[in-house]
C-alpha cells in the first residue's frame, strides 16, 4: 500500500521518469501481473542456465548413433536406454565405491570436525583467532599441491589404491568447510543449557553428547552432506591416489570413459546423469544452508 | 571471557584450577582435527616445498632417497617453453572466469531481489551447476563442444553468415575460450549466492528513500548499491581468485592442457609433471609457485575480509 502511495508521488513529481518506465503505472494489479511477468523471465534464465544440464539427459536417452549427425535431436525422440544398461554393466561398481568413499569422507569429516568446532564456539581453547585463521586459509591450498606430496608419503605407507588413505585425503576439502560451518551455527546453543547438564552431573562429554549435538543437528546433516558431496565429486586425488588396479570412483570412471570412446556420448552423459543425483539431492535436502556452505561458512548470510 | 574475570575475587584459586581444566577440555574436543589438519596440510604443504629441492625419480618410491639438488627443479621450470604460457593462461583463465561469473552473477542476483512468485524456488535451481561433479560439467561441456555435432557448433549455424563450426577443443585459442566459458558457467551460482546475500542485507528503506528523491534506477545502483556492496564485492572477487587458480578437474576433463600445451595452467602443468612424465621435483616446484600466489591472494583476501568488518 504505502509502495503504492509512493508511486503515486513519484508521478506527480517525475513524470517524465514514467513514461520511460511504463512498469511503474500506477494501476492496482499491474503489481501482481507485472512480479508473474518476472517470474516468466526468471523461468526464461533458468532454462538458458541449466540448459546444459537438460542436454546431458537428453544425450543419456538417445542412442549413440542418433547422436552424431549434424542437427541435434533438441528431445529424445529414438529413445533408448542403452545408456543407462552400460552404466551400471561398466559404470555400476565405480558408483559403489564412490559411495562407499563418500559414506567413508563423511564419517571422517564428522568424528573430527564436530568436536573441534564445538571447542571452537563454546570452550576456552588457547589462540582461537589464530586457530580459525588457520582454519579457513588451509581451504585456499591448491588440491594439486596436497595431491603430489601426499603421492609420495602414500606411496610408501601403502595407501595408494587405498580406501582409507582416500577417504582421509577427501576430507581435506570437507573438514575445515564443516568446522566453519558447524561452529557458525553451534554459537547459538545457549549457554544455560550447556551450564544446567554441567550442574547435574554431567561430564564433558555427557554435554558434548546430550545437548551441542542433537541441538546442532541440522548443521551437522548439513556438513555430512557436503562432505559427501566433496567425496563423491572428489576427482583429483582419486586420479592422482589410485592407480585404477584396484578401485575406480566413478569421477575417474567418467573421465577415462570420455578419453577411451567419445563416440559413446549415450553411455557418458548416462554415466554423468547418475552421478548428478547427489546433488540433486542435496539440493532439495538443505537448501536453505547452501549460502552458507558456498563460502565454507566463512560468511554467514 | 570478561564476564568470567569479573565474577569476584573470592574464589581466585579455584578458578585458576577451572580456568586450566577448561582449557584442557577445550584442547581435548579440538585435538583430533589438529592433529589432521597437521598431518594433512601442514606436513604436505612442508613436504612440497622440500620436494622442490629435491631429485625424485620413479626409484626414490623404493628406497626413500631423494637427491638434494638445491634450485635445479626451478630452474627446469622456469626455462621450460611451457612456463610463460602457463602463467598465461592461468591469468587469463582466471580474470576471464571471474570477470564474467561476477558480472553475471550479479544481475541475478539484483534480479533476484524482486519480489515475485517462486523466486524462492529458481533461485535455489539455479545452484544446481555450482553443485554438481567438475568432471561431470565438463563431460557435458566437452559434449555440447563437439567440433561436428556438438549442440554449441549447430547454434553457432543457425545465425546467417556462420558456415562452418567453431574447433572450439582442438585449436589452442578456442580451447582456452572452451574453458573459461565452462568454468564460468559453473561459477555463476557462488557469485549470485554470495552477492544476493549481500543485496538483502541494504535496508530497503533507502531505496524507498532514494526514489523519493528521484532517483533513478541506474543512480540507485551507481550510488547507493555498489558502495554499500563493495565489502560483500571484495571478499566474492578474492574467494574467486583463490578458488579460480586451482582450477583442475574442468580443464583435465575438457582439454588435458592440451592441445599442445595450449590450455596449460601451473595447476595442470603441476599435474603433467608429477603424474603423467613422474618428475615429482618440477611438479614439487610448479606447485610452490602455485603456492606463492596463492599465499598472496589469500593474504588479500583476509585483508578484505577485516576491512569488511566481518570477524570471520
Amino acid at each position: 500500500m504505502t509502495r503504492v502511495m509512493a508511486r503515486n508521488r513519484r508521478t506527480q513529481v517525475r513524470t517524465s521518469a514514467t513514461q520511460a518506465t511504463p512498469s511503474l503505472a500506477p494501476h492496482r494489479g499491474s503489481g501482481e501481473r507485472r512480479a508473474w511477468i518476472h517470474t516468466v523471465i526468471g523461468v526464461v534464465i533458468l532454462a538458458v542456465l541449466l540448459f546444459p544440464l537438460y542436454w546431458m539427459i537428453n544425450a543419456s536417452f538417445q542412442p549413440s548413433g542418433a547422436l552424431l549427425k549434424p542437427e541435434p535431436s533438441y528431445f529424445p525422440t529414438t529413445f533408448t536406454l542403452d545408456g543407462y544398461r552400460s552404466t551400471f554393466a561398466t559404470q555400476g561398481s565405480n558408483v559403489v565405491t564412490s559411495l562407499i568413499v563418500s559414506l567413508g569422507t563423511v564419517v571422517i569429516t564428522l568424528l573430527l570436525a564436530t568436536p573441534a568446532a564445538y571447542a571452537l564456539a563454546k570452550l576456552r581453547v588457547p589462540a582461537r583467532t589464530s586457530l580459525m585463521l588457520v582454519v579457513i586459509t588451509v581451504q585456499m591450498i591448491p588440491g594439486i599441491v596436497m595431491a603430489n606430496a601426499l603421492y609420495i608419503v602414500f606411496a610408501r605407507l601403502r595407501l595408494i589404491d587405498n580406501y582409507l588413505g582416500l577417504m582421509l585425503a577427501d576430507a581435506t576439502t570437507a573438514v575445515p568447510f564443516a568446522i566453519l560451518i558447524m561452529r557458525a551455527f553451534m554459537q547459538d546453543i545457549p549457554q544455560e543449557l550447556m551450564e544446567a547438564a554441567r550442574i547435574d552431573g554431567a561430564g564433558e562429554l555427557g554435554v558434548f553428547r546430550s545437548i551441542v549435538v542433537p541441538m546442532s543437528r541440522n548443521s551437522i546433516i548439513t556438513a555430512g552432506l557436503f562432505a559427501f558431496l566433496h567425496g563423491w565429486s572428489d576427482f583429483l586425488f582419486a586420479v592422482t591416489l589410485t592407480t585404477g588396479s584396484a578401485f575406480t570412483p566413478v569421477t575417474v570412471g567418467i573421465y577415462r570413459f570420455m578419453g577411451a570412446q567419445t563416440a559413446d556420448w549415450n553411455g557418458v552423459m548416462a554415466t554423468a546423469t547418475v552421478a548428478s543425483i547427489p546433488a540433486v539431492f542435496l539440493l532439495i535436502l538443505v537448501q536453505k544452508y547452501i549460502a552458507a556452505g558456498i563460502t565454507g561458512g566463512a560468511v554467514k548470510e | 571471557m570478561s564476564t568470567i574475570d569479573r565474577t569476584g575475587v573470592r574464589e581466585r584459586g579455584m578458578r585458576s584450577r577451572t580456568h586450566r581444566r577448561e582449557y584442557l577440555v577445550g584442547i581435548a574436543f579440538g585435538v583430533p582435527a589438529a592433529v589432521y589438519v597437521v598431518a594433512f596440510f601442514g606436513y604436505p604443504l612442508f613436504y612440497n616445498v622440500l620436494m622442490g629441492f629435491q631429485n625424485y625419480t620413479p626409484r626414490s618410491f623404493y628406497t626413500g632417497e631423494a637427491p638434494f639438488v638445491g634450485l635445479a627443479n626451478y630452474q627446469t621450470v622456469i626455462s621450460s617453453p611451457t612456463f610463460w604460457p602457463a602463467i598465461w593462461h592461468t591469468a587469463v583463465f582466471t580474470v576471464g572466469s571471474i570477470a564474467f561469473q561476477f558480472a553475471i552473477g550479479l544481475g541475478l542476483a539484483l534480479y533476484f531481489t524482486r519480489r515475485f512468485p517462486l523466486s524462492g524456488l529458481l533461485r535455489a535451481m539455479l545452484l544446481l551447476p555450482w553443485l554438481l561433479p567438475l568432471i561431470v560439467s565438463s563431460a557435458i561441456w566437452r559434449w555440447m563442444y563437439d567440433k561436428d555435432y556438438g549442440v554449441v557448433n549447430a547454434l553457432l549455424k543457425l545465425i546467417p553468415g556462420v558456415d562452418a563450426g567453431v574447433p572450439w577443443l582442438t585449436q589452442g585459442n578456442w580451447a582456452l575460450v572452451a574453458i573459461i566459458i565452462a568454468n564460468i558457467w559453473i561459477g555463476i551460482p557462488f557469485n549470485m549466492v554470495l552477492l544476493h546475500g549481500g543485496l538483502q542485507s541494504i535496508s530497503a528503506d533507502i531505496y524507498e528513500a532514494a526514489k523519493l528523491d528521484g532517483a533513478g534506477a541506474w543512480q540507485r545502483f551507481r550510488y547507493m548499491t555498489w558502495p554499500l556492496l563493495k565489502p560483500v564485492t571484495l571478499v566474492v572477487l578474492m574467494l574467486g581468485l583463490v578458488y579460480t587458480i586451482k582450477v583442475f578437474d574442468v580443464i583435465m576433463g575438457l582439454t588435458g592442457g592440451g592441445p599442445a600445451n595450449q590450455t596449460q595452467t601451473l595447476t595442470t602443468w603441476s599435474y603433467q609433471y608429477s603424474f603423467q612424465l613422474f618428475k615429482f621435483g618440477p611438479g614439487a616446484a610448479v606447485s610452490n609457485l602455485l603456492i606463492i600466489i596463492a599465499t598472496v591472494v589469500g593474504l588479500l583476501y583476509l585483508r578484505s575480509l577485516r576491512r569488511s568488518g566481518d570477524p570471520r
